[in-house]
């Protein structure tokens, strides 16, 4: 049994502002085995992106890592906490890039748009020349160019020669992220992290961008983390799922369970309201009453329990609830399945 | 019993031309619109569906008179028993009808003005078309934002109070300031969290059935268009591709490029099959659209007629119309992965 890739544990990322701190991230616990494909789900405010930007130590100011560990462990050496590390400092460096990378969101905003697609991968690939080819002699321009066309090949990206030397805004929608996901791949990462890699395309491209991504996994047996609020790319994409609300891990298990055995509220109520092919078309939805709580007014006690049908009078409201396994592989931070675990005030 | 239609749009086009150099000189024309045809009867709901760039949203403009259409006709049945052409219009000509049309925003952030109150956001329709007296049109801002589930309380303040689904009832509220006759709503849920696009769609359920609501409903989520839609027309490219009631296109759609679509989106379950078969290709460019059928590039079951001949949108059951050669012969897959048989692939 390997030890997992990542080890998030009580992590804890605060924002000072000037009203007030807003607690992003409140003490997320979740891990990543190796090749593993993790969806992180949520909704507005729920500190999933923040999570993984701590993990690549990107958090912008005022956001400070306050608490936690974040575990990285490379292939059989020791777990470097990587929550400790300096955002500019070397060891961060060395990390991010070449063996944790990052697919954002709006691929328009991460390239640069006074360069080729070209010329940015070829930049990250000689950053990280070292650690991808450590034996090797420098890398040459030829070669470099030869390296990414056929990166862009391995991506689906049609005539990959003519592409590299497009600049972005040249590029569809569609082809800017197969041009982010050859960036990221460059460096043969063992972790890829996808923060909503499809939000911003249509339907189809995203049906092609997803089987690549799965494709791609298969074959480099990359980790990834994929950040998204939509349901349907998390149950087709996912094999363990970390559900989040308001800064905590709510219930994380395998895809299967839950989706058809979900033990928190808030995520059985979740999974009630987004219309499907099981709900009946022109009927009211089932939903969660109330809305999510301003960043600045968190409830006290379990974060849901304002929204929660099944609350409890005096358990809920007073005392946060520990994430505690509930069966086999699922956790849930929820008094109804473990009445004593409260986290520790 | 069909009810009477209350929107007849025969033929419509937009054409917009591509200008280049100093001159400006015309060097194209993108068709943003080609030939549009449909009919929304009173009291029901289309949903027009389809990715960026197929022309869902212009048709929408036209519809509302907020651009002129180029060709075609946009037969209004008005408040007074006239039926009116919208599309050749004058502004002047068009005053007394606007009320009658009115249009819900994607953006709840963008489409209320931030420096005026509730209000005045919601008053303003209500002020233009001639209700000068402040205490009616207090007395009647109150009342719409209650219909709309919001406190009376509220139109004092100003909109960056609210919430994004809050946002979207006031814009609702105001959409529905003038009594009108007609809503489209563009994309009004799309940019909502998962828990409040059910609160949002089931307030618009509600009032359609409270205030005999007619709406054009434009989104490019599949499930949220099943889920309100009683017809759906599916645009591929400025054209309409298939046309008939919400069942019959997400059961048994009868255009590959529907078929593609439902495919494409993905279940919010883990055990339904995932698209591995995904649609080759990229969106054609309207500027520019390939000869024949404008799917045929992308389309699994093109033959020779199809990439020569243009096809035509044809009846070829009650109800359900669609552009293609092959529609009689081809048996595709619907939404829920069953076939025509019923029975799932």
């Amino acid at each position: 049994m390997t030890a997992p890739v990542l080890e998030v544990k009580g992590l804890r990322v605060h924002f000072a502002l000037d009203e007030g701190v807003v607690r992003a991230v409140d003490g997320v616990s979740f891990t990543v085995e190796a090749s593993q494909v993790v969806g992180i789900v949520g909704e507005s405010g729920c500190g999933k992106s923040v999570t993984m930007k701590a993990a690549l130590q990107i958090v912008e100011p005022p956001g400070r890592i306050v608490g936690g560990e974040i575990l990285w462990r490379r292939d059989g050496g020791p777990a470097i906490d990587l929550a400790q590390l300096s955002p500019k400092g070397a060891a961060m460096r060395a990390i991010r890039g070449a063996e944790i990378a990052l697919i954002p969101q709006e691929p328009m905003a991460a390239f640069s748009p006074v360069h080729t697609v070209g010329d940015q991968i070829v930049e990250a690939l000689r950053l990280h020349e070292r650690q991808w080819r450590p034996a090797g002699s420098p890398l040459s321009r030829g070669e470099a160019r030869a390296m990414t066309v056929d990166l862009f090949k391995s991506v689906g990206i049609s005539m990959p020669d003519q592409r590299v030397d497009a600049y972005p805004w040249q590029l569809s929608g569609g082809l800017r992220q197969r041009a982010m996901i050859a960036m990221a791949l460059s460096c043969k990462p063992r972790l890829l992290i996808a923060d909503e890699p499809t939000t911003a395309i249509d339907v189809t491209t995203q049906a092609q961008i997803l089987n690549l991504l799965r494709d791609l996994q298969r074959r480099h047996g990359t980790a990834i983390v994929f950040i998204t609020h939509d349901l349907g790319v998390i149950a087709q994409m996912a094999r363990r799922v970390v559900v989040m609300y308001l800064g905590r891990v709510m219930e994380q298990g395998p895809v299967d369970r839950i989706f058809h055995a979900p033990a928190h509220p808030y995520t059985r109520a979740l999974l009630k309201s987004i219309p499907s092919v099981h709900s009946t078309p022109r009927t009211l939805l089932p939903t969660i009453t109330g809305s999510i709580p301003h960043p600045l007014g968190r409830p006290r006690g379990c974060p849901f329990h304002p929204r929660c049908p099944d609350a409890i009078p005096g358990v809920c409201t007073e005392r946060v609830p520990a994430l505690r396994p509930v069966s086999p592989e699922q956790l849930a931070s929820c008094f109804l399945h473990s009445p004593d675990e409260a986290e520790p005030a | 019993m069909d009810a009477p239609a209350l929107l007849d749009v025969r033929r419509l086009g937009k054409v917009f031309p591509i200008r280049r150099g100093f001159n400006r000189r015309v060097v194209g024309e993108v068709r943003a619109v080609d030939d549009v045809t449909f009919t929304i009867r009173q009291g029901e709901t289309l949903g027009l569906v389809g990715e960026s760039g197929c022309g869902k949203t212009t048709t929408a403009r036209c519809i509302l008179r907020a651009m002129a259409p180029t060709r075609g006709e946009i037969l209004f049945h008005a408040a007074d028993g006239r039926v009116v052409d919208l599309a050749p219009l004058s502004r002047a000509e068009l005053r007394p009808l606007r009320p009658q049309i009115q249009m819900i925003f994607q953006d709840p952030f963008g489409s209320l003005n931030p420096r005026m109150t509730i209000f005045d956001n919601v008053g303003e329709p209500l002020l233009v078309n001639g209700l000068r007296d402040r205490r009616a049109r207090i007395e009647r801002v109150a009342a719409l934002l209650e219909l709309t589930g919001l406190r009376p309380e509220y139109l004092h303040r100003f909109p960056h109070a609210f919430s994004g689904g809050q946002r979207q009832r006031i814009g609702i509220a105001r959409a529905l300031a003038t009594e009108p006759r007609l809503v489209v709503a563009d994309e009004p849920v799309s940019a909502l969290d998962v828990s409040v696009q059910a609160q949002v769609l089931n307030l618009l359920l509600e009032l359609q059935q409270r205030l005999a609501l007619t709406y054009l409903f434009v989104a490019h989520d599949l499930s949220v268009v099943r889920h309100i839609s009683d017809r759906v027309a599916v645009m591929y490219v400025g054209q309409i591709v298939e046309l008939a009631s919400s069942v019959a296109v997400f059961g048994r759609p009868r255009h590959p490029y529907t078929a593609a679509l439902m495919r494409a989106a993905p279940a919010p379950d883990p055990r339904a099959p995932s698209g591995d078969v995904a649609l080759a290709g990229e969106v054609a460019n309207p500027a520019d659209p390939p000869p024949g059928c404008y799917f045929h590039p992308r389309c699994p079951f093109a033959t020779d007629a199809c990439r020569t001949e243009r096809p035509v949108l044809r009846e070829i059951s009650g109800g359900h119309l669609v552009r293609c050669h092959r529609a009689e012969e081809l048996t595709l897959t619907g939404a829920d992965g069953a076939d025509e048989r019923g029975e799932r692939r």
